[in-house]
Formats: C-alpha cells, sequence, structure tokens
C-alpha cells in the first residue's frame, strides 16, 4: 500500500453496498457512451438469441412484454467509479429467452450485441439464474434513450458496461472473445467486488 | 450531469443500424506507476498536473490516466483523467477541473505539490484515441477539450497540423481551456456568451461551425458532458459525418 500525502477522503458516507473503489453517486445517473445515442423504435426493434441454441428465437417489442415480467431491486456499478443504490428495473429476465432458445450444452459465453454495433462479452452463467434482465423500464417508467432505453441489458451484477444499452441480439458460443470495451483495455469479466476493471486486474 | 435534457434534438440519425466503426489499432497500455508531481498550475477552477511517469508506456492522444489516492488506513479513491501533452512530452500533463464536492478533483487542486508522489494506471483506453495518421474533426465542450488538445499538440509535433481540426465550444475565453492553444488553421473557438478571438459573434455552436471542416474528415471525436456531447454529435450527423464515424466521451462529474 502507498499512502497518499495529506489524503483522507471523504468517507461520511461509507456505505457498505458499495464495492471496493466506488463512491455513491446519489440521484445523480451518469451517461457514459461510446457512440451517438441512436433513434430507436420499438416497432423496428427485436431480440434474437442465436449461436449455439437448439431453436434461434426472436421476440418483437409485444412479444418480449408479453413474456413474464420480472423486477430487479438493487445497485448498479459503473467502472468508472460511481454506484447507483437502490435501484428498481423492471423487464423479462434473461432465463426466460435463454429457456425458450434452449442452450446447447457446449455454449459457455454470450456476445451481447447492440442496434449501435456495440458489443459485450459475459459468460453464460452471469446471465442465468435470475441474474440478469431485459430491461425496459426504471422506477417504474419506461427507460430513457440516454439510459438505453428503450430497452437494454442488465446484469447488475457485473461492472454496468455489460449491461448493453439497445440490446438487440445474445449470440451464444462455446469459446470467450473480447466486445467493445473488453477490445479495448477492459476486463473481460468486470466483477465489481474483485475490481476487475481493466484486463490484468 | 446525470441525463440532463437535451438543448434541442437536432437531426437524428437517419438508420437505426449504424455499426461502429470498430477499426482501432491496439491501444497501448500501461500498469501501475508511482508518478512524481513536477508541476501544478492553477488556471482557475481547475488544477494542471504535470506528472514524471518512471518507466511510462506512451499513449495515443485521446487515452486517460487513473490516479489512485491512499489514505493511510487504506481506504482509497481513483478517478480517471484524459492525457493533455502530447506521446513526445516528457511529461504526463492531466487537466482537473475541480468540483466543489469532489473527493479526488479538491485533494488534486488544493493539497497537491510538486514532489508529491502518486499512484496513476495509464494509458487506458482504446476507443477514444486518435492513431496520428487519420484526419479527424474534434468537437470539445468546456473541459472536455483536455483530449483533443494532446492530439493537437501531437499533431504539430509529427509536423502536420492540419490533421486535427479542433472546435472548442465554451461560455466564454476564460471558460476554454488550452484557449491559446486554439487558433489558426481550421480551429474554432465558439463561445455562447462573448464574441471569440476571431471574431465570430456569441452563439451557441451550431451546423454553421460544423459544415465546413467536415469535408476529409474520416473520425470525430467529441468530448463534453452527456448534454453536450449528445448536441454536438447530432450536430454532426447533420452536416454529414456518419453516426458510424463519431467517436463520443462523456463525462460528468466523478468527483
Amino acid at each position: 500500500m502507498s499512502v497518499t500525502r495529506g489524503f483522507l477522503g471523504h468517507r461520511r458516507e461509507r456505505d457498505p453496498r458499495l464495492p471496493p473503489g466506488q463512491y455513491n453517486a446519489g440521484d445523480d445517473w451518469p451517461v457514459l457512451t461510446a457512440e451517438v445515442t441512436p433513434n430507436l423504435r420499438t416497432d423496428a426493434w427485436t431480440l434474437t438469441v442465436d449461436g449455439l441454441v437448439e431453436r434461434v428465437s426472436t421476440w418483437t417489442w409485444d412479444e418480449a412484454h408479453a413474456l413474464p415480467q420480472s423486477e430487479y431491486h438493487g445497485d448498479i456499478h459503473c467502472v468508472t467509479t460511481w454506484s447507483k443504490l437502490g435501484t428498481v428495473f423492471g423487464g423479462v429476465s434473461v432465463d426466460e429467452v435463454l429457456d425458450a432458445a434452449g442452450p446447447r450444452p457446449e455454449a459457455t459465453h454470450v456476445m451481447a450485441t447492440s442496434t449501435t454495433g456495440y458489443t459485450t462479452n459475459l459468460p453464460l452463467e452471469d446471465l442465468r439464474g435470475g441474474k440478469a434482465w431485459v430491461a425496459f423500464t426504471f422506477g417504474g417508467l419506461p427507460l430513457t434513450t440516454h439510459h438505453g432505453g428503450p430497452v437494454r441489458l442488465l446484469v447488475p451484477h457485473l461492472y454496468f458496461w455489460k449491461s448493453a444499452k439497445w440490446v438487440t441480439r445474445l449470440t451464444l458460443m462455446d469459446h470467450d472473445e473480447p466486445g467493445f470495451w473488453e477490445r479495448n483495455g477492459y476486463h473481460d469479466r468486470g466483477d465489481p467486488w474483485q475490481e476487475q476493471r481493466y484486463q490484468g486486474d | 450531469m446525470a441525463g440532463a435534457a437535451l438543448p434541442g434534438r437536432l437531426t437524428p440519425p437517419t438508420t437505426e443500424e449504424h455499426a461502429i466503426d470498430t477499426g482501432t489499432p491496439t491501444a497501448p497500455r500501461g500498469g501501475w506507476r508511482r508518478a512524481t508531481v513536477r508541476e501544478v498550475r492553477d488556471p482557475g477552477g481547475a488544477v494542471v498536473l504535470r506528472l514524471d511517469v518512471p518507466d511510462r508506456v506512451d499513449h495515443m492522444p485521446g487515452q486517460h490516466y487513473v490516479v489512485r489516492l491512499t489514505a493511510d488506513d487504506g481506504y482509497t479513491a481513483a478517478r480517471s483523467y484524459s492525457v493533455v501533452s502530447a506521446p513526445s512530452d516528457p511529461l504526463v500533463e492531466l487537466y482537473v477541473e475541480r468540483l466543489e464536492d469532489g473527493e479526488v478533483s479538491t485533494f488534486l487542486a488544493d493539497v497537491v505539490e510538486p514532489g508529491d508522489e502518486l499512484e496513476v494506471r495509464g494509458p487506458i483506453g482504446g476507443w477514444f484515441a486518435w492513431d496520428g495518421e487519420t484526419p479527424v474533426l474534434a468537437v470539445g465542450g468546456g473541459s472536455g477539450v483536455a483530449p483533443l488538445v494532446s492530439m493537437l499538440r501531437h499533431a504539430h509535433d509529427l509536423g502536420r497540423p492540419e490533421l486535427v481540426c479542433l472546435v472548442a465550444a465554451a461560455r466564454t475565453l476564460a471558460q476554454t481551456p488550452y484557449a491559446e492553444e486554439i487558433s489558426g488553421g481550421c480551429q474554432v473557438v465558439a463561445l455562447s456568451r462573448e464574441t471569440s478571438p476571431s471574431g465570430r459573434a456569441a452563439s451557441r455552436l451550431s451546423a454553421a461551425d460544423l459544415a465546413p471542416l467536415v469535408e476529409g474528415r474520416r473520425t470525430a471525436f467529441v468530448c463534453g458532458s452527456a448534454a453536450f456531447a449528445e448536441a454536438a454529435s447530432q450536430l454532426l450527423v447533420s452536416v454529414g459525418m456518419p453516426a458510424g464515424s463519431i467517436r463520443v466521451e462523456r463525462f460528468g462529474p466523478s468527483g
């Protein structure tokens, strides 16, 4: 440990829900996006699960809303060090769409793709067991465009770049390969509790 | 910053599918280093730190460093700052906007002195990074010019200043970091509250500022607050820059 001369830090509101190196953004929800915000129309959007599945499956906006809906109540963590506590997102559990498509036994990883071409990779296990959603609402209201609306992936136990905005495709693979930020220096998994921010962490 | 309202949504992208161009060369990446602070300058509302980083990995203009502060009980706080210096500069220059309640920025602005050591990690980021060859249009709002000034300095080092067209938008000249370097050639300082040194009348950044600069520029870099980045990137789309050629770095108060 190398102590910084004179640094005390603001620890007045250190919350046990904050992973190491994170701070509480409070009511703020910073926007961090690498590309131009798309103008995504719900009548043209579809969600497809393909790759190593028994049945390549696609849902329209209405079909995705007809699936059983569920909510996430909890925290989100951005690699840029802000966390937002006590959020509520609503949408479809990724388990629902994976179960419908039927992952083949050799599938181990997933590439999520957005309408913008943004990609992010995830171990399949990080999307199963009630840990991930295709989210349509935040705080009971439609997700705004800046925050990935009308639809984004939500994988709240990993850094938030894994929660791809404007998600349109989940592709199951038998190997890992880096997505957009992962090719650009960020960690392949991104567990905030292990501070897996950059490649090599 | 947090999802600020748009000052006016301009022409939206014409297609929903505008695949981002991911043809980026592999960016250099460095690990943790103990840097020594060599210079501290206070341009008002911000601090410029110039750091001697041992065994440094040269950055690409646009990349950033993480600065990590550690208290004596092990508590840490880390923030990312864009590099302002060119790769040829023997020191790494960071521009840190001082946020009133900012845990890290107030420390860097108020406490750090020359001779102090800081833990830094970088360079980081392979997306918002200029290759030093592609002609680019760089549009920055306020302190968002910091990584773009690195591009401009690097272009001067290469003897090819025409490769980087930098448009800096701010309220006033005093609120335009590095304004003295943004002049001549196709550089533009666009001020909303006062006349620019070039004679541009006070007005918000508009399509008229950007339209003459787009031709032949294959990539645009946009950096600033969420609201600025959104408005500027939509302006670029409206004057013909393909959405997939626009690389955006949005930032907000991260203390």
